[in-house]
């Protein structure tokens, strides 16, 4: 057993897991908008709007965002921990990624429930 | 006359400040020989070139090394197989601590051979005959008990190249669910709480080098999968 403190889960096992149902969430999101954007031809704001005042679109792109962070953290951790040797420089890395997972987060959150 | 133009990873650590390649021109007389033939006649030009070799068929998995980019057993890989361009370009297995020439420090792959265990583990009493087990049990080693440990998958491996220390690696995980899948093995739980962690089997990226150069034709992606598949069923 290799002993890890940064990664997400603090198994591989539920990080691995989290990456794969993150994966299929964003994939479900990212084809849905996709879909949205080709069946609305003359999208105009009242439209755009329409749909994340909706409180079914707000919960789904919280979901959406939710596993963005949990998926980039996974991943980029993984990154540093392969690329990065020397443990002041990974860590340093690593609060960065994680400060601004955070921030974005946090900023998505203000915008579905801002407008 | 078809000379074969060789060039060979040279490093002897008390005479060498850095590794180097040097070129020899071998005189295949046009066969097809296997590249570890095509060693021992360079070896009659310069005696001091290094390199591992034993039984010369594939079996005790010495002479692993790196030939024209891909790893492979020196002494089953024919010419026609890996030489393009009459251009033969050996080199040691990646990643691993060149002691002289083609031979390695495997150390840190047996270390993760070690740590997996491999050695059947029961704690019930012995009966008085063996352990058996049915047919079907049995088959499940197919493909598993194979591997000779030449190290060609490991070193071919980017995730064991960045981590040897912490990443298990094809070959050592190849013989975990070897004993994972072995029906008289009780260890079972105490072997996947040791692998659960992000770098021990979590650190394959699925990207087959492993299976792509193995010599015995073996599938360590596949055994990784199942090694998962067990540690999702037991942990969810």
């Amino acid at each position: 057993m290799v002993t890890n403190i940064t990664n997400l889960g603090r198994s591989g096992l539920s990080d691995w897991l989290l990456q794969r149902v993150s994966a299929v969430v964003l994939a479900l999101y990212t084809l849905f908008i996709v879909g949205f954007l080709l069946l609305s031809p003359g999208l105009d704001y009242a439209a755009w709007s329409g749909l994340f005042s909706a409180t079914w679109m707000r919960i789904f792109s919280l979901l959406a965002f939710i596993s963005l962070a949990a998926h980039a953290w996974v991943g980029l951790w993984t990154v540093t921990t392969d690329y990065l040797k020397s443990t002041g420089v990974r860590l340093a890395v690593q609060l960065i990624i994680i400060l601004a997972i955070f921030v974005f987060l946090v900023w998505g959150i203000t915008v579905l429930w801002g407008a | 006359m078809s000379k074969l133009q060789v060039s060979l990873y040279r490093y002897n650590p008390e005479t060498d400040s850095a590794p180097y390649m040097q070129e020899f021109q071998v005189d295949t007389q046009g066969r097809d020989l296997m590249v570890l033939d095509v060693l021992h006649l360079a070896k009659e030009q310069d005696n001091g070139l290094a390199f591992r070799r034993s039984c010369r068929e594939g079996v005790c998995g010495s002479d692993g090394m790196n030939m024209n980019g891909k790893n492979g057993l020196a002494c089953i890989t024919p010419l026609s197989e890996v030489v393009k361009g009459n251009k033969l370009t050996l080199r040691p297995l990646p990643g691993l601590p060149v002691i002289r020439d083609l031979v390695v420090d495997m150390g840190l792959f047996y270390q993760q051979y070690e740590r997996i265990q491999p050695y059947l583990q029961n704690d019930e009493p012995a009966p008085a005959i063996e352990r058996l087990q049915s047919p079907e049990e049995r088959d499940k080693l197919d493909g598993l008990y194979e591997c000779i440990l030449c190290a060609c998958c490991s070193t071919a491996c980017p995730s064991f190249w960045w981590n040897p220390e912490k990443f298990v690696g094809p070959a050592g995980l190849l013989q975990s669910y070897r004993f994972l899948a072995d029906s008289r093995d009780t260890a079972t739980r105490e072997r996947l709480t040791d692998l659960e962690d992000p770098f021990s089997v979590f650190r394959c990226r699925g990207i087959m080098n492993c299976v792509a150069v193995c010599p015995k034709g073996l599938n360590p992606t596949r055994a990784i999968g199942k090694i998962r598949e067990m540690l999702l069923a037991d942990a969810t």
